[in-house]
């Protein structure tokens, strides 16, 4: 009776790389600030004070405001709910439905999935951001519109990712020995094949969304995205960009949070990858 | 290989036209009344039908495309709706000029990434290997415009070495505009930078772990030769494809560059066309756009099949 | 720095010698000791076989001497001598002007080993340039001379090729010339031959006794086939767990063995000469234990049948037994293994061969066909209208009768997993009939009833990809119980129970995941599972492969009593021919989609045989030194199954193909009698007495 001790999720491989540990807590902590963002800032997030415009730094505004006397430090927290609202919610609606593409191609191949994988390709034929502009032009520029978006942006990414998972089980003999039971398809692609996809998935769901947390902050600050007063993070630099000279931290507050939580959900990615892919991980 | 190369090629005409219908849906069949999205509210009943005369929007959809299309092919790439000037020769101009900004990044951020790519890929889990591996997911997750205004406020504001704006007179040459193009450059560098690192790391680590490379390794053969015959010649391959990937992303990259420096590239004039609503301005750069990102998709394809025996020789 | 230039230790002889060394893995859960306090020697000129399962450490062994172990392994202690040199003290910058020039190694699998990048030609003369500094052009001479050396045919052409072109056996022949063209002192082998088919096989086997006869090298041949040692090695070495068990002559060792798990491998390899009826395989109870978890006693006493008190309080040395050249044993009750062996066996109970008692015939399929379109047409025959196939089963027709097993033997690529699945159903065969139990059942498993699908089940080759890992085992077993035979839940669970017994798996196995078991285990679980709707017929592909020699001896063993208690029919199929003669009352010979001979397992080992068969069998290595086996040797090129030769298609390989007739006409069938078929063109006396003649002239 061999005991395979390496496989199965473990926390403890993750204590070599400190990096993902840390990434997974930042993570953690703007999703808390989500929740409970506008109950914890100092200010409204669009409490306008015009007599204190531009400040620096100080005690009262620990980013100083912005040209509207917003204060910085509140719009950035409360702003984490934007970004995970917006980003978030796209790339849940990637996964999902490119699950469900990559599993219908993956599985039953054929006609179905040459033609699936050629619109794909269509898709990605066209730089990300420019079809995103394209897009959000045609449908108006909203939260939801971007959610939508950024949803169908990374379908194509994760339906691949899935269905060369799929193409591979397929296969294997587990899911023949399912067929000479003469289980239906929706059988094998859901209690065969699926429980093993979910893995990859996952490590693939998390890095979407450090992409589309960059991408939401991109068309924000091109004011393409989500409309003011929202303090999405990307608008907020957008719109203090005007006023670069004068007031630096207006900028570099929300640029600042949203570089830290790309590059932590990206830490957060490899970590997740060390603990649910074993083995063949080259990183 | 002849047939592959053919089956690519008609790959890519198809993958074309799909893309010049969902930009020509998009822009113009889509969004409901287009001349009431162009002139806005307040428009007057006679303005819009002068709008949708001009477009033809009173035409059937099939009709308004193929008649687009047929003209892009052809090289009339219409008027612009702001300006009344035609579009191909400012397109061209601004293409020119973004053309320089990523060729210098390309030249910079490719040789090195895979460089450092390479280094950490046999130095892994080190010392070194971590300290390009953490640089590389730093890289991955700057947004060009953090970069860049970064940039700006280093290198314009606290040394003033550049400018802080990049405009350039219409038809300077490269020398002239260097100094305006170098920090853009930067900022679109440093995502593409990260990206290959990552990728050429794991492609590398993946060959380094081949029988092959164990193989040359106790053939007796100096370091130097497993190194470049046996692990780059396989690793590098690879390489070709995410190179040609990451110009996607390059793209997206000069479009924000182009806009947080102000530099008079193709990719802010379509920003300015999205915010002018411009219709015909943004038709006409976005199939510019593609079609330069598929030429060079068709290009990493040939030069992968050319290098890879497996194709090569069937 | 090289080996002649070092100094030398004392008291060394030359040649290879190993003393005392072990070996260290650090892995998450600590230090491990892979191999312990290992010794032997190999004198130049002398070919050493290492035998062992998986997990015995003996491809540990092989890096750690030419130093080439994995990051986390280290040698913890002991000498590795090259001639005097201790090749332990040397850093990785010194092996290098060693390796090549005077320690070089031949992997396992050839078409890892090849850079695919590469041609072949170039990969061979970068080889000899750097030991040998001649220019470039005149390298890639030596490269084609090289490659027909090895009896490459059309070598000029082949060294223009890249590895892709190739297949396994002559990647492995280019692999073997590399590997001696610098005259080695040193020459590892790896597996070499465990990818390759056995009529390949045969042939390296021959190409690499015949080169190494020219040299003074001395050879370690690491390898879990005993047949394969038996012909080619002069000593030998069984390695368990890390530490040596046995060491001798081979023609000691394998005739009188003086260790039990010697012994107990031998008699658990199935022998192509015995009948079935009268053994059970010899197995060895239990796993091989972890390195962390070493009896303290002699490692193997927990499973051993002849083990007391004394094996377990403390660890035997080796003892020299003076039995003969250097025979040693690391067993204290050698003697008695020695004088009486069945005391360490499986008690020898004679099986009850149930008769089976009807005349019926469970499968009967006729004119099976399976051809597939190739993806990659050619622009050329695309102008001439034709559209290519591959004809991967060209109308197959047999029968199988209720209760008896027929094995099915081929080559790889010859179709015979093709045919099983068209069978089964998970190939839509292009055309035929598929019957069974009388009715004649649809092609694709989709569309045959719930009744049609509880007839036919199966077992398939790779354990690890059988079970789904993410759900228990129990509940793999009980799924076909739910979906097929709708039992009520305390059926069920009786049922499951009942299943598990007659696999000899213990029921607490049911919540165990399949990563938590071995694949001898998991095997077995692949058994009930397809044991579960009570199917009329079992197919097997290849079931057995992937295991080790000890483990596919008690899943034999398995099969055998499932098909005595249960009457179940079973098509077993399977490359190995020693195997399925222990397994199947039939057997049917197929090459290139067709069959060529059928006939009973005792018959089809007696001539005539189909030059084919003959081959089959005279490839096969046998653990016996002293076994007599004509050497019938194919030509390596195994036709496309595209373009399939005229006339009798196995006329370009065939080495008693008769003439023109062969090219030209496809040949008929012969009777034998008590139904022993054979395809051939040569009258079958005429063939009993050649084939008669050939095994009395011995090679």
């Amino acid at each position: 009776m061999k005991k395979n001790r390496r496989r199965g999720a473990s926390w403890r491989r993750l204590k070599h790389y400190p990096a993902t540990l840390v990434g997974f807590f930042i993570v953690g902590f703007f999703l808390l600030m989500a929740f409970i963002g506008p109950l914890v800032a100092p200010y409204g997030y669009s409490d306008q004070n015009l007599s204190e415009r531009l400040q620096p730094p100080s005690r009262e505004h620990i980013i100083g405001t912005d040209q509207f006397g917003r204060d910085v430090f509140s719009r950035v927290l409360v702003g984490s709910r934007d970004i995970y609202l917006t980003a978030g919610s796209g790339a849940l609606l990637a996964v999902l439905i490119g699950l469900a593409i990559g599993l219908i191609a993956g599985y039953f191949g054929g006609l179905v999935d040459e033609i699936l994988m050629r619109l794909i390709d269509v898709l990605l034929a066209i730089p990300p951001l420019l079809l995103a502009m394209i897009v959000l032009f045609s449908l108006g520029s909203s939260r939801l519109n971007v959610v939508i978006v950024v949803g169908f942006l990374y379908i194509p990414m994760v339906s691949r990712v899935v269905r060369s998972v799929v193409l591979d089980l397929k296969t294997r003999q587990f899911v023949e020995a399912a067929k000479l039971r003469g289980e239906t398809s929706l059988y094998i692609m859901f209690r065969e094949i699926l429980p093993s996809v979910l893995p990859p998935l996952a490590v693939e769901a998390s890095m979407r969304f450090s992409y589309a947390i960059f991408l939401v902050a991109s068309l924000g600050f091109l004011g393409l995205g989500v409309q003011p007063p929202s303090p999405d993070w990307g608008l907020m630099v957008g719109e203090a960009r005007n006023f670069f000279s004068q007031a630096m931290w207006a900028l570099f507050g929300p640029a600042g949070a949203v570089v830290i939580l790309v590059v932590s959900v990206g830490f957060m990615s490899d970590g997740l990858r060390r603990m649910l892919l074993p083995g063949g991980v080259s990183e | 290989m002849i047939i592959y190369l053919l089956r690519r090629l008609g790959f890519i005409l198809i993958t074309l036209i799909l893309a010049s219908i969902i930009i020509f849906g998009s822009t113009q069949l889509l969004p409901g009344d287009v001349a009431q999205v162009m002139l806005g509210k307040f428009a007057t009943e006679k303005a819009l039908e002068n709008v949708r005369e001009e477009l033809g929007l009173n035409k059937p959809a099939y009709v308004q495309y193929f008649g687009w299309l047929k003209n892009f092919v052809r090289g009339d790439w219409g008027n612009s709706m702001v300006s009344r000037q035609p579009v191909r020769p400012l397109i061209l101009a601004r293409l020119r000029n973004s053309a320089m900004i990523a060729v210098v990044a390309l030249l910079f951020y490719v040789p090195l990434g895979i460089l450092l790519g390479v280094i950490a890929a046999l130095r892994k889990e080190k010392p070194l290997d971590q300290i390009i591996s953490g640089f590389s997911m730093a890289f991955v997750g700057l947004p060009e415009f953090v970069t860049g205004l970064l940039l700006i406020s280093a290198f314009a504001f606290r040394f003033a070495i550049f400018p802080a704006n990049s405009s350039i007179a219409p038809g300077s040459t490269f020398i002239e505009a260097f100094p305006s193009l170098i920090l853009p450059a930067i900022a679109v560098s440093l995502t593409g930078l990260g990206y290959i690192i990552r990728m050429t790391r794991a492609s590398t680590i993946d060959v380094l772990s081949t029988g092959y490379v164990m193989a040359a390794d106790l053939k007796g053969l100096p370091n130097a030769q497993v190194l470049s015959k046996h692990v780059l010649r396989n690793s590098l391959l690879p390489t070709i494809t995410i190179v040609s990937m990451g110009i996607g992303y390059l793209i997206g990259g000069l479009i924000i560059a182009e806009s947080v420096f102000g530099y008079p590239g193709l990719g802010r004039l379509v920003v300015y066309g999205i915010q002018r609503r411009d219709v015909i301005l943004i038709q006409a750069c976005s199939m510019v756009i593609v079609m330069i990102y598929s030429i060079s998709n068709l290009i990493a394809d040939m030069l992968y099949s050319a290098l890879n025996p497996r194709i090569r020789y069937r | 720095m090289s080996i002649r230039t070092t100094k030398k230790v004392q008291g060394a002889s030359p040649g290879l010698e190993v003393r005392d060394l072990t070996i260290t893995y650090n892995t998450e859960d600590g230090p491990l000791d892979t191999v312990r306090n290992l010794s032997f020697k190999i004198a130049p000129g002398e070919i050493y076989g290492l035998v062992g399962e998986s997990g015995s450490g003996k491809t540990t062994i092989a890096r750690a001497v030419v130093n080439y172990l994995a990051s986390n392994g280290t040698i913890k202690s002991g000498r590795i001598l090259l001639d005097g040199v201790d090749l332990c003290t040397k850093t990785k910058k010194e092996m290098r002007s060693i390796w090549g020039s005077d320690i070089t190694m031949v992997h396992q699998d050839p078409n890892k080993s090849v850079n695919p990048s590469m041609s072949i030609g170039n990969q061979i003369a970068e080889m000899v340039r750097v030991h040998s500094g001649i220019s470039k052009a005149e390298a890639r001479k030596k490269a084609v001379d090289m490659l027909s050396w090895v009896r490459m045919p059309d070598p000029s052409r082949v060294a223009r090729r890249y590895p892709h072109q190739l297949s396994g056996g002559q990647l492995q022949r280019v692999l073997i010339a590399i590997a001696l063209v610098t005259n080695p002192r040193l020459l590892i082998m790896d597996e070499p031959t465990t990818a390759l088919d056995v009529t390949t096989e045969a042939v390296i086997l021959d190409l690499i006794r015949d080169l190494l006869m020219e040299y003074q090298t001395a050879v370690l041949y690491i390898t879990h086939n005993l047949g394969v040692v038996a012909r080619l090695c002069h000593r030998v070495g069984v390695i368990y767990a890390g530490a040596l068990m046995e060491q001798g002559p081979v023609s000691r060792v394998f005739k009188k063995m003086l260790h039990p798990y010697t012994l107990g491998l031998l008699g658990s390899v199935p022998r192509v000469e015995l009948d079935k009826r009268d053994i059970v395989l010899n197995t060895i109870p239990g796993y091989i234990p972890q390195p962390d978890s070493l009896p303290a006693g002699c490692i193997f006493a927990p499973r051993c049948r002849g083990a007391e008190d004394a094996c377990r309080a403390s660890r035997p040395p080796l003892v020299d037994t003076k039995e003969g050249a250097d025979h040693i044993t690391a067993c204290r009750r050698w003697q008695v293994v020695k004088n009486t062996p069945e005391k360490f066996a499986n008690p020898q109970e004679k099986r009850e061969m149930r008769e089976p008692t009807t005349e019926d015939i469970v499968l009967d399929s006729v004119n099976v066909k399976k051809y597939f379109p190739i993806s990659r047409v050619r622009l050329g025959d695309l102008i001439r209208g034709k559209r290519p196939v591959v004809k991967a089963v060209d109308d197959i027709s047999l029968r199988i009768r209720q209760g008896f097993t027929m094995g099915i033997v081929g080559e790889s690529g010859c179709g015979k997993t093709t045919f099983a699945r068209c069978i089964a159903g998970l190939e839509k065969a292009s055309a035929g009939k598929i019957i069974v139990g009388d009715e004649n059942l649809p092609y694709v498993v989709s569309k045959r009833s719930a009744d049609q699908l509880k007839k036919i089940q199966m077992v398939f080759q790779n354990p690890d990809a059988s079970l789904n890992p993410q759900h228990t085992v129990g509940a793999s077993v009980a799924r076909p119980l739910t979906r097929l035979k709708n039992l009520s839940k305390k059926v069920l669970q009786e049922r499951l129970e009942e299943l598990f017994q007659s696999v000899n798996l213990p029921k607490e196995y049911m919540n165990r995941l399949p990563h938590e078991i071995s694949g001898g285990e998991k095997q077995r679980v692949a058994i009930a599972r397809a044991l579960a709707t009570d199917p009329k017929l079992l197919i097997c592909d290849e079931p057995i492969s992937s295991l080790d020699v000890s483990v596919q001896a008690s899943l034999m063993n398995t099969l055998m009593e499932l098909q005595n208690r249960r009457g179940t029919s079973c098509l077993f199929i399977s490359h190995d021919l020693a195997a399925v003669k222990h397994l199947s009352s039939w057997i049917a010979v197929i090459y290139l989609g067709r069959l060529w001979e059928i006939g009973s397992a005792s018959d089809i080992l007696k001539p005539p045989h189909h030059p084919y068969t003959e081959a089959l069998f005279s490839a096969l290595p046998i653990p016996d030194p002293d076994a007599k086996q004509s050497r019938v040797r194919l030509r390596e090129a195994v036709p496309s199954a595209v373009t399939i030769p005229p006339g009798c298609r196995f006329h370009p390989r065939c080495p008693r193909k008769v003439g023109e007739i062969c090219e030209n006409e496809e040949p008929p069938w012969q009777d034998y009698g008590h139904w022993h078929k054979i395809c051939c063109h040569i009258p079958l006396e005429e063939l009993v007495e050649i084939q008669n003649a050939d095994e009395g002239d011995l090679q």
